[in-house]
């Protein structure tokens, strides 16, 4: 046995090694493997390999748990009881970069699973060692670090708070400011995962001085970053009328309407939400907004695609003309009624076109001016329909509902209230008629109409009980005919003339 | 008198019996009419004292009346004047609320138009409103078609970029002088578009393509995790015994430290090329740049010795007055003992250039 017949056993069993620990990372790549390999008792196969002396072994190991815990939350609880974690933890700070990407990926794929996995993957104080990975040099080590900490931060405040507390925030700010568009992308992911739970922990991003550079990267050609920078900025704004307001004195307004025009869809949507997020607040921000043209551009935006992607820019017009009549009016002028009545009229999914008859019950109800404009898009039998459809949800039928009642109240056009009531349940009903017994008492053309195009022939059949407000509108109406006419139209009243005409004996 | 006296008893007495039936009978109609008298007497008195106090309740009664009357007459005509001017008050208020109402709707009405709800003004926000959206809408849609302009180009690029690539890795299907080439039909006008690029582009050298650095192009699919790991296959695993090469090689050692020793220049090389004296003046300047506080030069202020008083020197302050000595002439001047008018003619030469001194002169220094 000479010496190198020794080594090469050695040489080899590296090598079986090397082989098998590649293979299983390759295979855990692929969902349909993974069964497969859980059965094959793979976890425990891999565990001592993560603390094999060859550093290739080492990672490669780190790779194959972390896309085992990727696939689903048993494999990623099998790792945090295997007790893999505290292993991982103590090698993070010593290896090298490839190995530390390794173990930053195998806990954020534990991690984003559930709160509960996030925050074993704290009890581990995982925290402090990533956030010492986010110094390190190399930036993929950073950007898997700071991927984790945003996985972990994802799921609720506490979790968030954790990250904040071990310090993280200031690095990931570092990060953004990195040349590697990969780096800031996922810098900007973390840092709208970590202050989209609660105003103080926006404060918190907000103090490190994130709002300037994610301001800045709005016009970044890349698409993904742009998503995610201004998810960030909107989740900051989301929280207070002062982080609104810091939002907005970075500039972004016109800035941020190019991203509306993007090709990408999620910077539309994501565009859309950070204006929304703004204009929710207050009359005063919401002016800003209309007085850049945001409003033109969202309503542009909402005319140029479909789906979800609308829904945003449907919510942020509804938060527009609630503040005030003059911001309302803004609205329609910006012509945001027609592509209300196309988002409402074209979209399949209910929560969308509740947003949409939301928003339409905010912009008309100010004055009668507003829901005349409102009423000449022909939009109130659509509404109506979509309030008597029993296919449509709960939700949808409340907003409608009020949308409609808000509207019909301020309404005194009737050529758009007289269709409605012919298929008018009695409680919207109630409002239409109100309408009418308020206009025509003071409009005689307006009345001679109501005779003629069948309304008031209409009105008579209506039920009413007597006593209720509907019966005393009813009433206020046809007091402004003469008897002869409100009694030709009621119902019965061709057999009361018959009956005459049978009593009636010619005196000969 | 004694006599008389006695005469009239004597006359009384026997007149005493008369006297008595009369005194009796005159006593006793008296007492008859004594009762009726006395009736009398009180109904007389009862009627006069009744009538005085009638009269005087009567009279009280009409004071009463009287005060009542004019006491009521006070209180009514008070009570009277006091409603008038309620009246009239109210009246009064009815008309200055009316006025002030008209007033205040007035003002009201010109506030409210003015600043609160001005029409003209909501009208003028709303058209600039529209006025902007449409400035924003031209500018978003010139912005997404610059975008697509520059996507448009950007493929067009790539795609050439491509059909480059293609014709220099297809540059053998070139045609040659004498057998021409698939691209290049001979029952053609001309050659098709492909010759010609093929013609232009070099054709792929044997050298092996550059590698991508495996850093960059792992740190780039790195995050997705989705291909197989490079990083572990593009190190070989470490040696664990390594043969001798054959052959009469140096050893390693010796000949990477001939490779990488360090350089040891010759003391001609080494030396500088600039002059030891050069070198000594840059030591100057650098000594005396280093030595100055400062680099500009002290100069005093032109205003320093305005307020300065000036003080006469000793020989001019003497009790016995100034001497004109350097007031009003430096040298010593006595006409007296001089002979003629004027100065004498000065024997040495005058200063060439001072003669010229004052005059003009023509372009070429002659004087003129």
């Amino acid at each position: 046995m000479s010496q190198r017949q020794v080594l090469q056993v050695f040489e080899q069993y590296q090598r079986a090694r090397t082989q098998f620990v590649q293979a299983v990372a390759e295979l855990a790549a692929r969902p349909q493997n993974i069964e497969t390999l859980q059965s094959a008792g793979v976890m425990s196969l891999l565990r001592p390999l993560l603390l094999d002396v060859v550093p290739t072994i080492q990672q490669t190991a780190a790779l194959a748990l972390g896309r085992l815990a990727n696939y689903n939350d048993d494999l990623a609880e099998a790792v945090v009881k295997g007790d893999i974690l505290p292993q991982l933890v103590c090698s993070l700070s010593e290896q090298n970069r490839f190995y530390k990407k390794a173990a930053a990926f195998v806990l954020r794929a534990v991690g984003k699973h559930s709160p509960q996995l996030a925050q074993a993957i704290v009890q581990c104080g995982a925290l402090e060692m990533l956030v010492i990975c986010l110094e390190d040099f190399d930036p993929g080590v950073k950007e898997a670090a700071s991927w984790a900490l945003g996985y972990i931060a994802r799921h609720n405040s506490e979790l968030s708070q954790a990250v904040v507390d071990a310090g993280a925030v200031p690095l990931v700010v570092l990060c953004i400011q990195e040349p590697e568009i990969a780096l800031k992308r996922i810098a900007a992911s973390t840092l709208s995962d970590i202050s989209k739970h609660s105003p103080e922990l926006a404060q918190t991003v907000v103090d490190a001085g994130a709002i300037a550079h994610l301001a800045q990267m709005i016009l970044n050609p890349d698409a993904k970053l742009k998503r995610q920078v201004l998810s960030a900025l909107s989740q900051i704004a989301k929280h207070s009328v002062d982080l609104a307001e810091l939002v907005v004195e970075a500039e972004i307004f016109p800035v941020v309407f190019t991203c509306l025009k993007d090709s990408d869809e999620y910077v539309k949507k994501n565009g859309a939400t950070l204006i929304r997020e703004i204009a929710k607040h207050t009359p005063e921000l919401s002016q800003l907004i209309v007085n850049t043209g945001g409003v033109a551009a969202v309503i542009d935006c909402i005319g140029s695609c479909r789906g979800t992607v609308r829904l945003p820019g449907i919510m942020m017009l509804g938060y527009v003309a609630a503040h005030s009549e003059n911001l309302s009016m803004a609205v329609i002028v910006s012509k945001g009624i027609p592509s209300l009545c196309a988002c409402l009229i074209e979209e399949h999914e209910d929560h969308i076109k509740a947003a949409a008859a939301w928003a339409l019950g905010q912009i008309g109800r100010h004055t009668p001016e507003h829901a005349r404009a409102v009423a000449e898009s022909n939009v109130l039998p659509t509404l109506l329909a979509m309030y008597t459809d029993i296919r449509s949800s709960e939700d949808l039928q409340i907003k409608t509902k009020k949308a409609l009642k808000n509207i019909l109240q301020k309404c005194t056009y009737l050529p758009a209230l007289e269709p409605l009531l012919h298929d008018a349940p009695p409680n919207i009903m109630k409002h239409i008629v109100g309408q009418f017994s308020k206009v025509l008492p003071h409009d005689s053309k307006a009345r001679r109409l109501f005779v003629t195009t069948g309304g008031l022939k209409k009105l008579q059949e209506i039920q009413a009980e007597p006593g209720s407000l509907l019966q005393e509108y009813i009433n206020t109406i046809n007091n402004c005919y003469p008897e002869e006419i409100v009694r030709y139209y009621s119902p019965g009243y061709s057999e009361i003339l018959l009956e005459r005409l049978e009593n009636y004996h010619p005196v000969s | 008198m004694e006599g008389g006296s006695m005469a009239a008893l004597a006359r009384l007495q026997a007149r005493l019996s008369g006297l008595r039936e009369e005194y009796y009978r005159r006593n006793r109609s008296i007492d008859e009419d004594r009762k009726i008298e006395y009736k009398a007497a009180v109904k007389i008195q009862s009627w006069f004292r009744g009538c005085r106090v009638r009269a005087y309740l009567r009279h009280l009664n009409n004071m009463a009346t009287f005060i009542q009357k004019w006491w009521r007459g006070y209180r009514s005509r008070r009570y009277f004047l006091k409603t008038v001017k309620t009246a009239y008050f109210i009246m009064k208020m009815n008309f200055y609320n009316e006025v002030a109402v008209r007033i205040q709707k007035r003002w009201r009405g010109y506030y409210v138009r003015k600043y609160i709800h001005n029409y003209y003004a909501l009208k003028k926000y709303l058209e600039a409103v529209s006025m902007n959206n449409e400035f924003v809408r031209n500018e978003l849609q010139q912005y997404t078609e610059m975008k697509e302009n520059e996507e448009k180009r950007k493929d067009l690029e790539k795609k050439e970029k491509e059909k480059q690539y293609q014709a220099r890795k297809m540059h053998y299907l070139l045609s040659t002088e004498q057998i021409a080439g698939i691209y290049n039909s001979p029952f053609r006008k001309s050659p098709d578009p492909m010759e010609l690029l093929l013609r232009k582009s070099k054709p792929l050298s044997h050298k092996r393509q550059q590698m991508k650095s495996p850093f960059t192009s792992e740190l780039y699919d790195w995050p997705t995790c989705r291909r197989p790991p490079i990083f572990s296959t593009a190190e070989p695993l470490p040696p664990i015994g390594r043969q001798k090469p054959q052959g009469p090689f140096r050893d390693t050692a010796e000949v990477l430290q001939q490779r990488y020793k360090p350089l040891e220049p010759t003391l001609r090389v080494a030396a500088s090329i600039n002059s030891p004296l050069e070198k000594a003046r840059e030591e100057m300047k650098m000594e005396e740049w280093r030595n100055r506080v400062h680099d500009n030069e002290f100069l005093p202020f032109s205003s320093y010795h305005k307020n300065e008083k000036y003080d006469p020197s000793i020989c001019r302050s003497g009790r016995y007055g100034q001497e004109t000595y350097g007031i009003k002439h430096f040298r010593e001047v006595q006409p007296k003992k001089w002979i003629a008018g004027k100065d004498f003619q000065t024997v040495s030469p005058s200063i060439v250039l001072f003669e010229k001194l004052g005059k003009t002169y023509s372009r070429t220094g002659q004087i003129v």
